[in-house]
């Protein structure tokens, strides 16, 4: 995945920069910066040796036993009562909590390969800087390299702070939630937890909650296909109503429909839950056309699996069709007319043009969306969390229901009467792993046949 | 003839009674919350599509009530809102920018990092993300800030799908003129995408007015309601309290669709952008 450019070999080995380098360039082996300084390119050798200096002082004072401490996480893990011979009192010690000396550990180990990095590029550096004194080409000065940073060095300035971000609130996340996998951290170790390898993925796929992951999984991969496609196709026809000749007023047709999906979803969802509700609007009025005799469960906690899966799809069309009817006009407008009209003249039907030529052409342009579309669903917490909250109930499930997906099966393992956090890592994990092997695959055959 | 042209106007109106029908099913749920909204109510429950008495109490209630500070939370969410758009807007657009017009040694990478980050459930980074802002002492609106403007690292997409389409000889030229980079970015990049920075900005504007989920991580902690933002008092407001609220129900119905209405604006306003960040940034690596 990361190739390597081939590049030219490097004007001068390290070797050679240790070797015949001043006592500067030696030291700035062991003191990042020195070489830079010595050379009065004080903002680069500051920074290097300010960092140094600091990250070497963390190291020592806390690094050190941040990174051991990750090792067992801690060493007390049960609660205990201890003599305290001080006081002469007994106190009750809790044990010593796993979930921050894990966060601080992984965090220690993200600086120390920040800082290797670090390292590494400071060397390239004294390498360059070794080779132009060897050459007598010109040695940047100072200015001349803070200016570069809004020039050739441009990125630098403005990835710097959005990479910072990045990592604080998304890798260092993401690296804590994948190491919680292989511990035990649940209802039973809520304080001090300890490295458990594969057992919590054993539990996900052969132990207690295989039988809610199976089927929970069979259900999510259902509902993405079915949402996906629901959406995507009814979306295509209704465009392709609103562009047909002769309608007037496509705009506002449009905005009509977009101002469904523009409500805000904790809004629309959770009031259309209250619209079906067993004492809602919509029963109350079916029951006064007389269309039926008893109200409908239609998401209710004892409502029927099959009837709160449909009426969960029927209810994500309502909100995901504007959507895709949006993207697929700005396609419909660019699709060549010749084919179409070609076709006409040879007397072929609307529906026929439609399924041999209009539609496959839109299918064609919108393969990567489609994709994306479908991860998405995979992932589609807010239709289940606030339609249903993952009712109707299932008794033969672990802390799931019938219209619970992976991902609301996941929150419901973390905040709800549960508490198996390493569950719910390894469901994250899982997530991810459908999720890369769906697009890989997906992006292949779209790729191929885009070549093809 | 005749014939020919009965058959296209049945056609025609055909296609516009579907189209009304159509709209009419699409439309009606909204209407009914706004309906909802005005209904007298003490039940908690709204079991009828028309009002059987009208009435502002629930707007007056809403704006009144000492349970449900609805004031500080409109000024909270406003307050993250402007902060994170500004901060947000700045980070995407600089991401998108360099990703899309620089060429530097770990650009591919980020791309793919980036990739590989969004296929993980963002819930798995909750647990994660509470812990970081509670160490640092930060479980408040400015920590809800950090998360979202941390985020905006990575939700450069459609920026860098619009960037791609301006033409680089235009950069191309400003360089053989002696323009640095800098340069080239502040008097030609930034004037030529207002349309993206409004979107991104205003994209970033939305976003606290809609998210119940971390927000309601982050700011539940400290049980102080006046702290919440709107999405999450409005959401705790029928969840958390269940069974001594419900008779608030159509108040929480009114607060909603004084934040909606807003927001339904803005979104219709920015469907073009958003249509044309979808096509456009597609897949270009």
């Amino acid at each position: 995945m990361f190739r390597k450019k081939n590049t030219l070999p490097p004007a001068a080995t390290y070797k050679e920069v240790w070797r015949n380098g001043d006592q500067y360039t030696k030291l700035s082996f062991v003191f990042m910066g020195l070489a830079q300084i010595k050379n009065k390119q004080w903002a680069k050798g500051f920074a290097y040796l300010g960092t140094e200096i600091v990250f070497l002082l963390w190291f020592v004072f806390s690094g050190i036993s941040t990174l051991s401490m990750l090792t067992t996480l801690g060493v007390n893990k049960t609660k205990r009562v201890v003599y305290n011979q001080s006081q002469g009192v007994y106190i009750t010690k809790l044990p010593d909590n796993s979930v921050v000396i894990l966060l601080f550990g992984v965090l220690a180990v993200i600086l120390l390969l920040a800082m290797v990095f670090l390292y590494v590029t400071s060397l390239k550096s004294l390498r360059t800087l070794y080779v132009q004194n060897r050459d007598g080409t010109h040695v940047p000065t100072n200015k001349e390299q803070l200016s570069s940073l809004l020039d050739s060095k441009l990125h630098i300035t403005l990835m710097s702070i959005p990479i910072l971000g990045v990592m604080a609130f998304t890798v260092l996340p993401t690296l804590y939630m994948i190491s919680m996998a292989f511990t035990n951290y649940d209802s039973k170790h809520p304080i001090g937890f300890s490295w458990t390898g594969f057992k919590a993925f054993g539990n996900v796929l052969t132990g207690d909650l295989a039988g809610t992951f199976f089927p929970v999984l069979g259900w999510t991969l259902v509902w993405a296909v079915a949402a996906t496609a629901t959406t995507f196709f009814f979306g295509v026809l209704l465009a392709l109503l609103i562009e047909s000749r002769g309608i007037k007023r496509k705009g506002l047709w449009r905005t009509i429909f977009v101002i469904v999906y523009a409500v805000p979803q904790f809004v629309s969802l959770l009031m259309m839950a209250q619209f079906l509700d067993l004492q809602g609007p919509l029963n109350t009025v079916l029951m006064n056309w007389g269309w039926i005799a008893h109200p409908i469960n239609f998401i209710g906690a004892s409502a029927n699996a099959t009837v709160a899966r449909i009426t969960v799809i029927v209810v994500n069309m309502w909100i995901g069709i504007p959507v895709s009817m949006l993207t697929s006009t700005a396609i419909i407008q660019n699709l060549p007319q010749d084919q179409i009209e070609a076709a006409r003249m040879d007397g072929a039907n609307p529906f026929q043009i439609f399924r041999r030529i209009t539609f496959p052409q839109i299918l064609f342009v919108m393969a990567p969306a489609l994709i994306q579309q479908f991860i998405g669903n995979i992932n589609n917490f807010n239709v289940i969390f606030l339609l249903t909250g993952g009712y109707p109930m299932n008794n033969s499930y672990n802390g799931a229901g019938d219209t619970d997906l992976l991902v609301t099966w996941l929150y419901n393992l973390v905040f709800g009467q549960t508490q198996r956090y390493n569950a719910s890592a390894v469901l994250g994990i899982l997530i991810f792993i459908i999720s890369a092997t769906v697009s890989l695959f997906a992006y292949r055959r779209t790729n191929a046949f885009k070549e093809g | 003839m005749s014939s020919y042209h009965a058959k296209r106007r049945l056609s025609l109106i055909l296609r516009y009674v579907l189209l009304a029908v159509l709209a009419i099913v699409w439309i009606f749920p909204i209407v009914w919350i706004v309906l909802a909204s005005f209904s007298y109510n003490d039940t908690g429950f709204v079991s009828t599509i028309w009002p059987k008495q009208f009435t502002l109490s629930n707007y007056i209630g809403i704006f009144t009530s000492d349970q449900f500070p609805f004031v500080y939370w409109i000024r909270n969410t406003l307050f993250v809102s402007i902060v994170s758009m500004i901060l947000s807007t700045f980070v995407t657009i600089s991401v998108a920018y360099a990703l899309s017009r620089l060429r530097f040694r770990f650009r591919k990478p980020y791309l793919q990092i980036a990739l590989i980050l969004g296929m993980f459930p963002g819930f798995m980074s909750m647990i994660a993300l509470y812990y970081i802002l509670k160490s640092f002492d930060m479980l408040n609106l400015v920590g809800l800030i950090l998360v979202y403007v941390g985020g905006a690292g990575l939700g450069f997409y459609i920026a860098k799908g619009f960037f791609d389409t301006i033409p680089r000889s235009i950069d191309e030229a400003a360089e053989i003129d002696g323009a640095s980079r800098w340069q080239v970015f502040v008097h030609i990049g930034l004037p030529m995408s207002k349309p993206i920075i409004v979107y991104t900005a205003l994209t970033a504007f939305i976003a606290p007015w809609t998210d119940f989920i971390f927000s309601g991580i982050i700011l539940s902690s400290s049980g102080n309601s006046k702290t919440y933002t709107i999405a999450y008092g409005l959401y705790n407001m029928v969840h958390a309290t269940k069974g001594t609220s419900t008779a608030y129900f159509t108040w929480f119905i009114a607060g909603c669709v004084i934040i909606a209405i807003p927001i339904t604006i803005l979104f219709v306003v920015m469907q073009k952008f958003y249509v044309n960040g979808i096509t456009a940034g597609a897949d270009k690596g």
